[in-house]
C-alpha cells in the first residue's frame, strides 16, 4: 500500500447554510475520509473556520483538493499543511467510575503524568480532560482503559494554526476589497 | 437610471422574483408550473409582454432548452420549474451545464419553509441534491432576499468560467410581501471570478512560442464563453500555430481557417491526435483536458512543454501539468502574449498535418461523404445538410454516432454555433437543447442531429415545437441501433449485441400528429430533394434518414489508448 500522509486543510468560508457540505462532497467525490473536523467562527465577523484532516496520497493531490474547495463561491480561502507547518491541538474528555478511581492509588500521579485536569467529581463519575495531539490523549484513553475502565470517551476534531508567517485573512478581505473599488 | 433601480416598492417574493429576473435582461424562460411555484407563475401572467415563457413538455427538456438558449445567445439561461419531481427532473441538465460550463439560472419551486424536513408532499432536498452539481445553490425563505439572491446568481452563473445556479423559492417566501429596490451584483469577497494577469508568465508563455519549431494549440469552449474569438484568431495568426479544437471549441473559429487541422479526441482527426504526441509546444487555450480528448495521461504530450491559458485556477495541472499557467480571461491573456510573440511560420510543420488529412480523407472520409453505392452514410447527410445551409446554420446534437459524426463533418463559419453535451454525454438533449437554440437566435438555422435512440428519450418535445411553431430542422440518423454503443459492442464486446436494437415507431407519422411536417428518406437519390425541402419549409421538419446499420464512426482512439494509436477501421492503419 501507498505510503499516505496526514494532511490539514484549512477552510474559510461565509457563514451559509449548506457550505459543509459543498466542502464533504468534494471529499467524497474523492473518496477521501475525513479523519477529524472541527467547525467554529472565525475572528472575523461572518466567516467561519474549517479545519479538516485526512490522509492523502500526495501533496499533488492535497493541491488539487484544495482547488476544488477554494473554488466553491463560497469559501474565501483553503490551504493545506503537513504536521510540521503547524501548532495543533486537540481535546479529550473521559468518564471514568468514581469509585474505582478512588480504588487506585496513583490518581495524582496520573493527572501529572499526563498533564490532566478532572473537570466533575459525582458519586458515580469523574470526568477527566487531557489537551494534546492524538498520540498523547490515547495513550491516557489506553492506559486508563487497562487500568480502571472508561465509561466514555470523547475526542475532539483538530484546532490548528500555522508556524509561518502567512497573509491574515483580514488583510486579504481588505485587499479584495481594495481591488473592487478601484474597479468600480 | 440609477433612482430607478434603487425605487423601492412593496410587492411579493414572486412579484420581486419575475420583476428581479427583468431587471437581469431576461426575456425568456422554459419552465412546467406546479403547486410550489404557482404564485411565481401567477406574478409571469402579468409580465406576459416583457417575458416569453416557453411550456415544454417536461423540467429536463426545460434546462436543456435553457442551455441550447444560453450557447448560442451569450446570455443566460433560464428554467422555472416546480418542486420535488419538478426539481430533481431539471439535475441532469444541470449537471450538464456544470460540466459544460454553460451559464444558467434555475429557479425551482420549494414547499412552504415551515414544512421543510417534514417529507411534505413534493418536498425533496434541493439544495442537498443540487449541491454537487451547481456552481452555487442556494434556498429562498423570505421574500426581502429575492432580489439578493438572483443578482448574486446572475452574478455567479456568467461571470469567471460560467455555471449553473439553483435557487430553490419556498412557497410562503412567493406570496409574502417585502419592500423591493434591486442592485446588480458586481463583486463577491469570496468569490474571485477574474484572476489577476501574473506578466511574468505572459513573457514566459510568449518566449515558449517563439522558440518552438512545431507549436500546437489546443481551442476549447473557453474561447467562445470568453469571447475572445478575434483575439484567438490574432494570436494564431501572428505565428501561424496550427490547432485543433475541442467538441465544444467547434465554431470558434471558421471551419475553412487554414490553421485549422480539425477535431480533437477520440473521433477527432488524426493529425490533432498524432501530433499532440510530436508537436514541441502545446498550448492549451479554455480546455480541460477531458479524458475523451486526452486518452492516456501516462503517454499524453510527454515530449511538449505544455502552455495552459484557463480561467479556472483548479484547471491548472488537474490533468496536465503545465510548464506554463496563464491564468485568467483569454480576451485579456491572449493580446498580451501576442504582442510578444514573433511573426513566423512553420510550414513544414503544416505540411505533416496536410499529410495526415489527406490520409484521412482517403482512407475515411472520401468513403463517408461520398460513397454512390451501399446503405446512407451518416456522414453524408450531415455534410450534404451543412452544404444546404451554407455552413451557416447552428449545429445541435444528441449524444453518441450522430454526435460524433455531426461535430466531425458539419462545417462552422460563425461563432456559437455548436450546441452539444459535450461533458455529461447527455442522450436526449438535442431535441430540446435546439428548441432552445433557436429561442436564443430566431434569425439562424437550427440543425437538430439525433439518433433513434437520444430522440426517444426526449421525444415529448415535440409537443413544445408544436405549441410554439419552433422552426428546428431535425434530421434523424436512424439506424435502429444505440448506434455509439453498438460500436463498442462489435469492436470490444465480441460483436454481443447485448440490448441495442431498437424496435422503433414510424417517426415520420409521430411527427405528423404533433403537426411537424416529416419525410422519411431510404434512398440515396432522394436524400438531395429531401434536404432542400427540409430548408426550404418554412417551420419544424422532422428528416429521418435510414443510414448504415452497423455504421461506425472512424478514427477512432480507444478509451485510455494513447493519442498516437490511433484507430482508422477498415483495415487501414497509420
Amino acid at each position: 500500500m501507498q505510503e499516505k500522509t496526514f494532511y490539514t486543510i484549512t477552510v474559510f468560508s461565509e457563514n451559509t447554510v449548506g457550505v459543509l457540505n459543498q466542502i464533504t462532497t468534494i471529499f467524497t467525490r474523492r473518496q477521501l475520509n475525513i479523519e477529524s473536523l472541527s467547525v467554529s467562527p472565525s475572528a472575523i465577523d461572518g466567516i467561519h473556520k474549517f479545519t479538516i484532516t485526512t490522509f492523502l496520497d500526495s501533496e499533488e493531490a492535497a493541491i488539487k483538493l484544495v482547488k476544488q474547495i477554494d473554488k466553491r463561491v463560497d469559501v474565501l480561502k483553503a490551504y493545506f499543511n503537513t504536521d510540521e507547518e503547524l501548532v495543533y491541538q486537540e481535546i479529550a474528555l473521559y468518564k471514568i467510575e468514581t469509585a474505582k478511581l478512588v480504588a487506585t492509588s496513583n490518581i495524582e500521579k496520573l493527572v501529572r503524568k499526563y498533564n490532566a485536569r478532572i473537570l466533575d467529581v459525582s458519586d458515580h463519575s469523574t470526568i477527566i480532560q487531557k489537551t494534546g495531539h492524538y498520540e498523547e490523549t490515547q495513550a491516557l484513553f489506553e492506559e486508563l482503559s487497562e487500568s480502571i475502565g472508561v465509561l466514555q470517551f470523547i475526542r475532539s476534531g483538530r484546532v490548528a494554526i500555522t508556524k509561518s508567517r502567512v497573509e491574515r485573512l483580514s488583510d486579504m478581505i481588505e485587499r479584495r476589497r481594495l481591488i473592487d473599488e478601484s474597479n468600480k | 437610471m440609477k433612482e430607478e433601480k434603487t425605487k423601492t416598492a412593496v410587492i411579493t417574493g414572486s412579484e420581486a422574483m419575475i420583476q428581479s429576473l427583468i431587471n437581469e435582461g431576461v426575456d425568456t424562460i422554459f419552465g412546467y408550473p406546479g403547486g410550489a411555484i404557482m404564485p411565481v407563475f401567477d406574478s409571469l401572467y402579468d409580465q406576459k409582454e416583457k417575458i416569453d415563457h416557453v411550456l415544454v413538455r417536461h423540467e429536463q427538456g426545460a434546462v436543456h432548452a435553457a442551455q441550447g438558449y444560453a450557447r448560442v445567445s451569450k446570455k443566460v439561461g433560464v428554467a422555472l420549474v416546480t418542486s420535488g419531481p419538478g426539481a430533481t427532473n431539471a439535475i441532469t441538465g444541470i449537471t450538464d451545464a456544470m460540466m459544460d460550463s454553460t451559464p444558467m439560472v434555475v429557479i425551482s419551486g420549494q414547499v412552504i419553509s415551515s414544512l421543510l424536513g417534514t417529507d411534505a408532499f413534493q418536498e425533496a432536498d434541493v439544495i442537498g441534491v443540487s449541491q454537487p452539481v451547481t456552481k452555487w445553490a442556494y434556498q429562498i425563505r423570505r421574500p426581502e432576499d429575492v432580489a439578493w439572491a438572483i443578482s448574486r446568481a446572475f452574478y455567479i452563473a456568467s461571470s469567471g468560467r460560467p455555471g449553473p445556479v439553483i435557487l430553490d423559492f419556498a412557497k410562503d417566501a412567493q406570496i409574502k410581501t417585502c419592500e423591493y429596490h434591486y442592485e446588480k451584483t458586481t463583486s463577491l469577497r469570496s468569490y474571485r471570478p477574474n484572476p489577476t494577469i501574473n506578466n511574468e508568465k505572459i513573457e514566459e508563455a510568449a518566449q515558449l512560442i517563439n522558440q518552438a519549431k512545431k507549436p500546437f494549440a489546443l481551442v476549447g469552449q473557453g474561447v467562445i464563453l470568453g469571447n475572445a474569438e478575434k483575439e484567438l484568431i490574432a494570436f494564431l495568426e501572428k505565428a501561424q500555430i496550427p490547432f485543433g479544437w475541442t467538441i465544444l471549441g467547434l465554431s470558434a473559429v471558421p471551419t475553412d481557417h487554414p490553421l485549422n487541422c480539425g477535431m480533437l479526441g477520440m473521433h477527432g482527426n488524426i493529425g490533432p491526435n498524432i501530433k499532440t504526441n510530436e508537436c514541441d509546444v502545446l498550448i492549451a487555450i479554455g480546455m480541460r483536458f477531458d479524458d475523451r480528448v486526452t486518452g492516456d495521461l501516462n503517454t499524453y504530450a510527454k515530449q511538449a512543454k505544455v502552455i495552459h491559458f484557463d480561467i479556472d485556477r483548479a484547471e491548472m495541472d488537474k490533468n496536465v501539468k503545465a510548464t506554463v499557467k496563464v491564468l485568467g480571461d483569454a480576451k485579456r491573456t491572449l493580446p498580451l502574449v501576442t504582442n510578444l510573440l514573433n511573426e513566423n511560420s512553420h510550414p513544414a510543420w503544416m505540411d505533416e498535418f496536410k499529410a495526415c488529412e489527406k490520409k484521412e480523407y482517403d482512407c475515411i472520409i472520401n468513403n463517408e461523404l461520398y460513397s454512390e453505392t451501399g446503405p446512407i452514410k451518416m456522414g453524408e447527410v450531415v455534410n450534404k445538410v451543412s452544404e444546404a445551409t451554407n455552413n451557416k446554420a447552428i449545429c445541435v446534437t444528441d449524444v453518441g454516432q450522430n454526435q460524433m459524426i455531426s461535430t466531425r463533418y458539419f462545417k462552422f463559419t460563425e461563432t456559437r454555433s455548436i450546441v452539444t453535451s459535450g461533458g455529461l454525454g447527455t442522450m436526449g438533449f438535442g431535441l430540446p437543447a435546439g428548441i432552445g437554440a433557436k429561442y436564443g437566435a430566431p434569425d439562424r438555422t437550427v440543425c437538430v442531429f439525433v439518433g433513434d435512440g437520444g430522440l426517444q428519450m426526449t421525444m415529448h418535445e415535440f409537443g413544445t415545437i408544436m405549441q410554439y411553431d419552433v422552426n428546428v430542422k431535425i434530421i434523424l440518423l436512424n439506424n435502429n441501433f444505440l448506434g455509439m454503443v453498438r460500436q463498442w459492442q462489435e469492436l470490444f464486446f465480441d460483436e454481443r449485441y447485448s440490448e441495442t436494437q431498437m424496435i422503433n415507431p414510424d417517426f415520420v407519422k409521430v411527427a405528423d400528429a404533433y403537426g411537424i411536417k416529416g419525410r422519411k428518406v431510404v434512398k440515396r437519390e432522394d436524400l438531395d430533394d429531401a434536404i432542400a425541402e427540409m430548408i426550404a419549409h418554412d417551420g419544424a421538419y422532422l428528416l429521418e434518414v435510414e443510414v448504415e446499420t452497423k455504421g461506425m464512426v472512424y478514427p477512432m482512439v480507444p478509451a485510455g489508448g494513447s493519442v498516437s494509436n490511433i484507430i482508422l477501421g477498415n483495415g487501414h492503419s497509420l
